[in-house]
């Protein structure tokens, strides 16, 4: 569908040229990751042992909080001036509107993570790049099943009041099956060790969770947009 | 073929109607403004012609298509009440932005033609936030004339419109009905519309109380349709 | 007519509850390692399941909302939504003072009792997200989605939370053996009345649905005019 795949293009080209222009939440979730980075230090005698054993959890909850920030924005962002309408009206469908602003926010995740994973490795000294490729094949898919749940909800939300009171709520518990595979697959490749053997079983739990849920975001978005 | 059809259109918020049973056609070329008062149903009307909303009952058509089919929605340009232009990008990109999605053989020759038509291009690579208000509404108008839209819905356009942009959208929107473009308006502003007009429609608590041709009697005395077919 | 339902299913229900109480606390004998206590099971795991059929129920009416557009589906969707989520509460307390005779803590991070919590709080986010919408149709619309996506997550996250635990050491519920048959007789038994119990709340929230709305609408008209 080459009319699918230009129009999502068109969208998050739009999208990242507007993001980089201000970095108005990139910034932001930036920002806010290494204060959550900062924090943990206080949560807990950060010895390199231990946080090693924590590592997916600590990682992930830092990508899920500051994620949200990048998120909330995504739909939130066509509001002023009443551009949503003019994009729904727009030859475009649903899905490619939900698709493009899927990858743009996919890209500024990523960015968010790869400024904060370093950080943490200097922070609590650890040795994260061990198994550097499947550490980022875990990463692409874990921070596609935030984007996909995100900025469904994004959309969701959109037209109410008390949206970012809200969508933390609804997102996260969501969320938690995806979280929890990549918490697992995260620690396991920090320790060093490659994929395999009961591990494997939290990779196909994360990459059903993707395909179920970019399916369902994919063909009900459409219902949501339009009143 | 009428350009727009509407049948028995219905649209309930929960129980409470906002439109019931609307039907009529708009033949190609027409100018129809809508009247009513605020709360009548005229943008929720205009939604449903634009695609934004489905009707709860009925159809509605533009030339033939139903309004969330792709080449209805390529005929269709929407003026509403926001200017619905990205603050962050610069007046080209805006346009140029438009003229992708709606699947333009050149986005950007037609961006630059736009803007020179209203007025914007020495500003055209300026960021929109940096826009007065008359400039951002004329690179609203740009925008929903960039495709050539056959078909034109426009929500309260003169509604806080700046004068030039009044007369940049006047101008354009006689240009377009003797290009044998359709219009379909809804406006408070009597006397601009009515200017434009050839017909005329009056809603009334989700109802089409009258629609007819707009005359003599109606320019004179813009009053005069609500006095004879408004609810007092 | 649906006045006489509710008073019928409502002393059945009453009628049924007697009658397994008599048998439960006099006929069944204590369960061999935990004593009295293990009867508090005949309403946590029935209301469990009951829980799911509202979820479910939900979901189906969700679907039909999006599919006809009738604000009927969207009541039905709520009132069992609410219901559902009364009995997930019920489930997790009982299973919160189970644990607290059994193994004296109020929470361990037993594998159902955190699914069944997950659940609890996805759902409570459903009525959440309603509170925050205005209009009728909206709110149907948005929420039948979010509904979807609910019941889509919550197999989902039984089966990994499942497999998080067993890589923890869990203990063990029922000594590793299998229950006896009576005890399993009790709780389908029982789960009859909660069942019945169940429609019922549903039926009343359904009327208070509808007067609701049709509140709402006149309200409309009065602002209209």
């Amino acid at each position: 569908m080459p009319g699918f795949l230009r129009d999502s293009l068109t969208i998050a080209a739009k999208d990242l040229r507007s993001e980089l222009r201000t970095k108005e939440a990139l910034n932001a979730s930036v920002s806010f990751s290494l204060v959550i980075l900062l924090l943990f230090s206080f949560a807990f005698d950060p010895s390199a042992e231990q946080t090693r054993e924590i590592s997916g959890g600590l990682l992930w909850l830092v990508f899920a909080f500051a994620g949200a920030l990048i998120l909330n924005r995504s739909f939130a962002r066509e509001l002023p001036n009443d551009c949503l309408d003019a994009l729904i009206a727009s030859p475009i469908s649903g899905a490619a509107l939900f698709a493009g602003k899927a990858a743009a926010n996919f890209l500024l995740l990523l960015a968010v993570e790869a400024v904060s994973l370093p950080v943490f490795g200097v922070f609590y000294n650890i040795r994260w790049w061990g198994q550097f490729w499947q550490l980022a094949g875990v990463l692409a898919l874990g921070t596609w099943a935030m984007t996909v749940i995100g900025t469904m909800f994004s959309a969701l939300t959109v037209n109410l009041r008390l949206r970012e009171l809200m969508l933390p709520t609804l997102v996260y518990p969501v969320m938690i099956p995806a979280l929890m595979s990549a918490i697992q697959l995260t620690t396991h490749l920090v320790g060093g060790e490659p994929l395999g053997g009961d591990v494997l079983v939290w990779l196909r739990l994360l990459v059903a969770f993707n395909v179920i849920f970019t399916a369902l975001a994919l063909s009900l978005v459409e219902t949501v947009l339009v009143g | 073929m009428s350009a727009i059809v509407a049948q028995g259109v219905s649209k309930y918020y929960g129980d409470y109607p906002a439109l019931r049973d609307v039907s009529f056609s708009v033949a190609p070329g027409a100018c129809l403004a809508m009247l009513g008062r605020n709360g009548a149903g005229k943008t929720t009307l205009l939604k449903i012609l634009a695609g934004l909303s489905s009707p709860a009952k009925g159809t509605v058509t533009i030339y033939g298509k139903p309004p969330r089919d792709g080449e209805a929605r390529r005929a269709i340009g929407v003026l509403g009440h926001g200017i619905a232009v990205y603050d962050e990008l610069s007046a080209f990109e805006n346009l140029r932005l438009f003229g992708e999605l709606y699947g333009l053989a050149d986005p950007r020759k037609a961006a630059a033609e736009w803007l020179e038509r209203t007025g914007l291009e020495r500003a055209a690579d300026g960021l929109v936030r940096e826009f007065s208000r008359g400039m951002r509404q004329r690179l609203a108008v740009a925008r929903a004339f960039l495709h050539s839209p056959r078909v034109l819905l426009l929500d309260e356009p003169f509604t806080a419109l700046d004068d030039r942009a009044i007369a940049v959208l006047q101008t354009l929107l006689r240009q377009a009905l003797a290009d044998g473009r359709t219009i379909v308006m809804s406006t408070h502003q009597l006397r601009e519309a009515l200017d434009l007009a050839t017909e005329v429609g009056l809603i009334n608590r989700g109802r089409l109380a009258f629609r007819g041709e707009r005359t003599q009697a109606m320019l004179d005395d813009p009053g005069w349709i609500y006095r004879h077919y408004g609810e007092a | 007519m649906r006045e006489r339902f509710i008073i019928l299913f409502t002393g059945f229900a009453a009628v049924l509850l007697v009658r397994n109480l008599y048998v439960m606390l006099v006929k069944l004998p204590d369960e061999a390692a935990q004593g009295a206590i293990f009867r508090i099971i005949f309403f946590h795991v029935p209301a469990a399941w009951t829980s799911f059929l509202c979820f479910f129920a939900a979901f189906v009416c969700s679907i039909l909302y999006l599919a006809k557009r009738n604000l009927r589906y969207d009541a039905v969707a709520l009132a069992t939504t609410e219901v559902g989520l009364a009995f997930a509460a019920g489930n997790l307390i009982t299973g919160m003072i189970w644990g607290r005779i059994i193994w004296g803590i109020w929470w361990t991070w037993d594998p159902r009792l955190t699914s069944m919590l997950i659940c609890w709080l996805l759902y409570a986010g459903y009525l959440m997200l309603r509170r925050a919408v205005e209009e009728p149709s909206q709110r149907a619309r948005i929420s039948a989605v979010l509904s979807i996506f609910a019941f889509v997550d919550v197999p989902i996250v039984f089966f990994s939370i499942k497999w998080w635990r067993t890589q923890h050491p869990q203990p063990v519920v029922w000594g590793g053996g299998t229950m006896d048959p009576s005890y399993w007789n009790m709780l389908f038994l029982n789960w009859v009345p909660l069942i019945l119990l169940a429609v019922v709340l549903i039926l009343i929230r359904l009327r208070q649905e509808e007067a609701q709305r049709e509140i709402d609408a006149v309200r409309r008209w009065a602002h209209a005019l």
